[in-house]
């Protein structure tokens, strides 16, 4: 959908007489829209860049694509000739120190599954604040509600189904997907301060926080009770806002 | 997926004369900033040549990909201090003092109008290169 953004918005800023460079990561996307420069990279989406923290790698790509504005005729496509460079470190298998998830959904007693759900993010809450201070930034806040009060929330949604908005200005649809993004932020981002997890994949990251936290847990469980609902609204969020398709499909297997 | 029939091509100064904007399909704004909608006309967000990494946080509607590489850096998504650094090596002119972020999970067409109209506004900030970053 991104990359398709990028070759029609390409072609309105060059008509407008602007000239234009983009980044590829669906070349056949590319290939079909033509934009008029673009640089296809072989790397996961939501890292068009390749590599986090490594600057020199970074740079190869933007210059890359940058050079291409000195080409002399196009449309062109140019491929990125280097992979993102393989780890050397051994697979990371992530895990809090406290494992809350074995005795929680699984278990009848609601308030024991929100206990262990506010146990989790209390668990947790030293490591966002060291991943904070040594970051200087956290991308937790576009649903401007605290961590604590999007894990009750989540909770309270999945019990009942309903969602009250304690903002105003953002309905409770859209600030369930914003407050999930936050939490799954708040997740990452705690778990990565931790020594030796500082590096870990989006796989061991996905892996970890669907199959080993409470909050994953919570989230599949909206999913699994209500994406069948006859309310439409609930149906759309539950299957749409908190789960994505590959990680439910995976685990239904 | 749309098509189109015409080749749109401009030319310009070589690479290290030029003013770069970045313009990112990520969904980034600033804290304060109202968080991407899919309402009719709510399509990009401004984000200030002088932007902090603080500064900048994601809401996009997709849950289809990595959000872990922009937790750990934000220049593999949004690469503005990549940026300042050729600007500063001399590999490009200048860095413009605007650059802007669509959540891209829309269908482009509807931003046809207003990518036409921001492209007055690159070149009121004299921008004459534009990198375009999908996520």
């Amino acid at each position: 959908m991104c990359t398709r953004a990028v070759g029609a918005l390409s072609r309105f800023f060059e008509e407008e007489g602007v000239p234009t460079t983009g980044i590829s990561l669906v070349r056949l996307h590319t290939e079909k829209i033509k934009p008029p420069r673009a640089l296809w990279v072989p790397f996961e989406l939501g890292r068009p860049l390749g590599m986090p923290d490594d600057p020199a790698f970074q740079k190869r790509v933007m210059v890359a694509a940058l050079k291409l504005l000195e080409a002399p005729a196009g449309p062109l496509i140019e491929d990125f000739p280097e992979d993102v460079p393989a780890s050397t470190e051994e697979v990371i298998t992530l895990a809090c120190p406290v494992n809350f998830a074995q005795a929680t959904v699984a278990s009848e007693d609601a308030e024991q599954l929100h206990e262990s759900l506010k146990s989790e993010i209390a668990c947790l809450r030293a490591w966002y604040d060291i991943a904070v201070e040594r970051r200087g930034r956290t991308t937790v806040g576009s649903s401007g509600l605290d961590v604590a009060a999007i894990g009750d929330l989540i909770y309270s949604f999945l019990q009942t189904g309903k969602l009250e908005s304690p903002r105003n200005d953002i309905p409770p649809t859209n600030l369930l997907k914003l407050a999930s993004d936050d939490f799954k932020a708040y997740y990452f981002e705690a778990i990565t301060a931790q020594p030796g997890q500082e590096y870990a994949s989006s796989q061991a990251l996905t892996d970890w926080f669907w199959d080993e936290t409470v909050a994953g847990k919570v989230m599949m469980a909206i999913k699994n009770k209500y994406e069948n609902s006859e309310d439409r609204a609930l149906r759309g969020a539950a299957r749409g806002f908190l789960v994505p398709r590959e990680v439910a499909r995976l685990r239904k297997r | 997926m749309p098509t189109f029939n015409t080749f749109p091509w401009v030319k310009g100064p070589p690479l290290s004369e030029r003013r770069v904007a970045i313009i990112t399909m990520a969904g980034l704004h600033r804290p304060e900033d109202r968080p991407f909608t899919r309402d009719s006309g709510d399509y990009y967000r401004i984000i200030p040549g002088n932007v902090k990494s603080s500064d900048l946080i994601m809401s996009h509607v997709s849950l289809s990909f990595d959000r872990s590489g922009f937790q750990q850096d934000w220049n593999v998504v949004f690469p503005i201090d990549r940026l300042r650094e050729l600007a500063d090596e001399g590999i490009i002119g200048s860095v413009a003092d605007y650059h802007y972020s669509f959540m891209g999970a829309d269908d482009p067409l509807k931003w046809e109008q207003q990518g036409r109209f921001l492209s007055g506004l690159l070149k009121k900030d004299k921008v004459d290169g534009v990198l375009l970053i999908p996520i």
